[in-house]
């Protein structure tokens, strides 16, 4: 065994590259409370008030501190970058100094000059010469190919929030094998890929071989980076200092060349407490460094940024990094994988006080540990920063070593990737079923020329057929746009540092995703259960609904509409699945427009629930606003009716109560009134 | 038999343990000032349910409420004991904790068709809370437009009953909060073996609203919301006269 695995026990992870196999032979289940945790050292302070002024300086300057508008990022393109070296335990930064946003034109050229100059910086006048005429970008590749009706479909939103002119992101490379492995070892591994591709030179193979090849390079380029810090991350990491420090880098070598629409960094915790164990038992460190290498390391993340523009910023209702890590859940074997380090990761929050990223997030399971659970619910209580994912429906599919990327998507680590697909506006769909693909704000002819509704009231029946055709040909033109959009991602912004850390044969989903689910039921519902006329406008178009009299709305646990819903979702799959996919990616969906339900909302007309032209859409999942009465579990139970099977990229549902609403205050109510008498 | 039912919560968490349903029935003969329900004032309205169908509509959630149970309140639910039988008896079947939560007007032992209804329902019921709005009689009149008399005597009942309870009690300033009836409120409960929690309310003012749109006169116009802070004093007022009568009692 090599000496950094000293104390470890060994196994198929020794002779294979297998992390799962490392944590399930070492990892100690913790099922005690938080009294353990260590509170931020002097160090963690001085940093983090560096920190806060510096995002008060960044707030003052309108959202941008600094930006790199000559170097081209890459993973050695920048020399190191510190706060306060003397200080920080875990160092590293995207480029040579803190809040310095990179510059990173592969995903479109346009892009990146637009992300400057809307935050009053230029690109160097050299780059975009070379980006425009000597180098293609993703962006220019996508659209050389797309067809009119793509075009038309793009600039209607009816599919919309394409990646096309930016970064996929939603790859999560698997980090812990630069800490459990060294680099040396993963190039040897990632030499042996390349000498065991088949020989006879197909396109994939050729694309293959080539793919590789750049991992190689990036874990080279890696390498020199973590040398420009000081440190050597080609052998294995020696203790949890180094496996944090290692895991850190892997992560922002990544983050260095892909300005993604998601950068997820995995499920690292229980990975690490495998180390932090082995350095208490040795006394290497105290609970108090290993508390400060965790809180360095989340400060770290705290501080990763992109240049983005306004326009994408709306999109996405801010300027999220979406660094997703993934705490707890439960092991096939049935033994929770909560650590001491799942706390160590929360306590962060309290260490260095709430933020959305990293946007730690809770593997659910009915079978955790009663403390773990109370820890989690008493830090949601005081910070309102974590997000919790239900672990005993996707540990079916997944196993016990999957990873959250951005909100919802779940992948194996470093063993499947998925291809973010945006979302297709199913609300705009069915005006289009209605108005024969004729957009019902531009009045342009953008879908089929399919017949459009006759009459004045709407017939269920007929609506439904119709809608279902339409769907078929929104699907048609979605999954071909996707495919076009992720074959120019892998040829011109290959993210060679995710993939350098995945297996050489992954599983892609195909990731698609559907907007406006509960308009589309609710309007449904009122077409079957209510009367709703049309009012067609001077060109023949419907624009407007007269609905009157009860249906059942989405929201209530009433299945007359939520079987619409579900039914809606199946339909949207089974056509999404009729389709090729590039790279044979395995189709799935989701239903998860978190921030982007007002942007859909403006570019959609009225539809026959009531709701008006250009109000929001419903985040996800969610019931539209006001309309679920029956409470939070009836609420809840109408989403989870949902078809997991056919939406397995994620449903996710937004729930906002005040805190009084989820139960009695101990101030006003004595329970247990004799125990409360003899104090 | 089916009850007059104004509508359903299924994630209540301020009606007894747990995450509860809550039945909210139609109907109650009280008119208190601050009722925060007065669309559940009328006898008549609502929605006829069986007592299945809404053990139907629990039973598809019961994974929130393993924790919690079912919880009747309104409007009165008293007035509608034959539907609270069957409802209850349905639960029971399941395995449901089931509670109610009444201002306990309807009560009266002089009527002794309803007592052998209660006496039935009462062994289906694991929490009756009870909202007791005034120990004062002329107050309480004032302030609900009926006696007190039948209420205190529910609470005797449902000691004799072994039933346990759960007092509630609003504190509107200026109406609620003298200090000397809060203390023999305390008194009062404080006789009972079967009372095991105190819950003391502050006043809001989020029910004014409601008035406006059904056009009712809202009685209580101008009175400001009880600030928190002086509930748990009012509270601890409570609790000393709950301790004084045990300590004369052991």
């Amino acid at each position: 065994m090599r000496p950094e695995w000293n104390d470890f026990v060994g196994g198929k992870w020794e002779n294979e590259v297998n992390v799962r196999d490392f944590i399930q032979r070492n990892y100690a289940p913790y099922d005690g409370d938080e009294s353990f945790l260590a509170d931020a050292t002097q160090n963690t302070k001085d940093l983090w008030a560096q920190v806060l002024d510096l995002q008060k300086k960044e707030r003052e300057a309108g959202g941008v501190l600094d930006m790199d508008t000559k170097v081209i990022s890459t993973i050695t393109s920048h020399g190191p970058g510190y706060l306060d070296k003397s200080k920080e335990t875990i160092v590293g930064f995207q480029t040579d100094k803190p809040f310095k946003r990179s510059l990173q034109p592969y995903g479109g050229i346009r892009m990146a000059e637009k992300a400057c100059s809307d935050n009053g910086y230029e690109v160097d006048p050299e780059i975009s010469e070379f980006f425009s005429t000597h180098r293609k970008t993703h962006n220019a590749g996508c659209f050389d190919a797309y067809n009119q009706e793509m075009r038309a479909c793009r600039s209607s939103h009816i599919i919309t929030g394409l990646p096309d002119a930016y970064g996929r992101g939603r790859i999560i490379g698997d980090y812990r094998r630069v800490a459990l492995y060294g680099i040396d070892r993963l190039i040897e591994d990632k030499q042996a890929q390349k000498d065991s591709t088949g020989r006879v030179m197909t396109d994939d193979i050729i694309r293959l071989r080539e793919e590789i090849s750049e991992q190689i390079v990036a874990l080279k380029l890696m390498k020199e980076m973590a040398a420009s810090y000081g440190c050597d991350i080609s052998r294995p990491a020696k203790n949890v200092q180094e496996a944090i420090q290692a895991v850190y880098f892997g992560y922002l070598c990544a983050v260095k060349e892909q300005n993604g629409a998601a950068m997820s960094l995995g499920r690292t915790s229980t990975f690490l407490d495998c180390y932090a164990q082995r350095d208490l038992k040795a006394g290497v460190f105290t609970e108090e460094q290993i508390q400060e290498f965790v809180d360095h390391f989340i400060m770290k993340l705290r501080c990763i940024k992109f240049a983005r523009t306004p326009e994408y910023n709306q999109i996405f209702a801010g300027d999220p990094v979406w660094v997703t890590e993934s705490l707890g859940g439960v092991g096939v074997d049935g033994r929770p994988m909560v650590t001491k380090m799942s706390f160590r990761y929360l306590h962060t929050l309290t260490n260095l006080g709430p933020s959305p990223e990293p946007n730690l997030t809770v593997l659910w399971s009915t079978r955790l540990p009663e403390n773990w659970k109370k820890y989690c619910a008493k830090m949601s209580i005081q910070t309102s920063s974590i997000q919790y994912e239900n672990d005993d429906l996707m540990r079916i599919t997944h196993g016990d070593d999957y990873g959250i990327a951005c909100c919802v998507s779940s992948m194996v680590i470093g063993k499947e990737m998925q291809f973010f697909g945006a979302r297709a506006n199913v609300a705009k769909c069915l005006l289009y079923a209605l108005n024969g693909g004729v957009d019902e704000v531009t009045k342009k002819q953008v879908g089929p020329k399919y017949r459009p509704v006759t009459g004045d009231v709407l017939d269920y029946d007929d609506v439904m057929s119709k809608f279902i055709d339409m769907l078929e040909w929104q699907a048609d033109v979605y999954v071909n746009t996707l495919n076009i959009i992720h074959y120019m991602h892998d040829k011109y912004c290959y993210e060679r540092a995710e993939m350098a850390l995945h297996d050489r044969d992954v599983k892609r989903y195909f990731a698609t995703g559907v907007a406006g689910l509960s308009i589309v039921a609710d309007s449904l519902s009122a077409i079957k259960y209510a009367k709703v006329e049309v009012v067609r406008d001077e060109d023949g178009i419907i624009v407007d609904f007269k609905t009157t009299g009860e249906f059942p709305k989405y929201g209530n646990d009433d299945d007359r509409v939520d079987s619409i819903a579900q039914e809606v979702v199946h339909k949207f799959m089974t056509a999404i699945r009729r389709h090729h996919t590039y790279r044979n990616g395995v189709p799935t969906t989701s239903i998860l427009t978190i921030t982007s339900n007002v942007t859909y909302g403006k570019a959609t007309g009225n539809t026959p629930d009531g709701r008006k032209k250009g109000q929001p859409f419903a985040p996800g999942a969610n019931p539209m606003h006001g309309r679920d009465t029956h409470g939070a579990v009836a609420s809840l139970s109408s989403v989870s009716k949902l078809p997991f099977n056919d939406a397995q990229d994620g449903i996710s549902n937004t729930f906002t109560i005040i805190p009084g609403a989820l139960g009695k205050e101990d101030q006003v109510f004595s329970g247990d009134i004799e125990v409360d008498l003899n104090k | 038999m089916k009850g007059r039912i104004h509508s359903l919560e299924s994630f209540g968490t301020v009606d007894g343990p747990g995450v509860r349903f809550v039945v909210f029935v139609q109907g109650c003969p009280m008119r208190c000032a601050y009722c925060h329900n007065p669309d559940t004032w009328s006898m008549t309205g609502g929605t006829m349910m069986e007592p299945a169908e809404i053990i139907e509509q629990y039973e598809r959630n019961k994974g929130f409420y393993k924790d919690g149970g079912i919880t009747v309140t309104g409007g009165e639910p008293l007035m509608q004991v034959d539907f609270l039988i069957d409802l209850f008896s349905l639960a029971k079947k399941d395995n449901i904790h089931t509670c109610i939560d009444s201002s306990g007007i309807a009560f009266n032992r002089n009527n002794t068709e309803f007592m052998k209804k209660m006496d039935t329902l009462m062994t289906l019921t694991d929490l009756v809370m009870l909202d007791i709005k005034h120990i004062d009689e002329e107050k309480h009149k004032e302030l609900t437009e009926q006696s007190n008399v039948n209420i205190l005597d529910f609470c005797k009942y449902l000691n004799e009953k072994n039933v346990d309870m759960w007092i509630r009690h609003v504190v509107v300033p200026g109406i609620t909060d003298d200090e000397t009836y809060l203390e023999q409120l305390g008194y009062f409960i404080g006789q009972f073996h079967n009372l095991k929690a105190l819950d003391v309310l502050p006043y809001h003012t989020m029910g004014e609203k409601k008035y406006e749109s059904l056009g009712i006169p809202y009685k209580l116009h101008g009175v400001p919301a009880m600030d928190k802070n002086k509930v748990v004093e009012k509270k601890a007022v409570i609790l000393e006269g709950v301790k004084k009568r045990r300590a004369e009692m052991s």
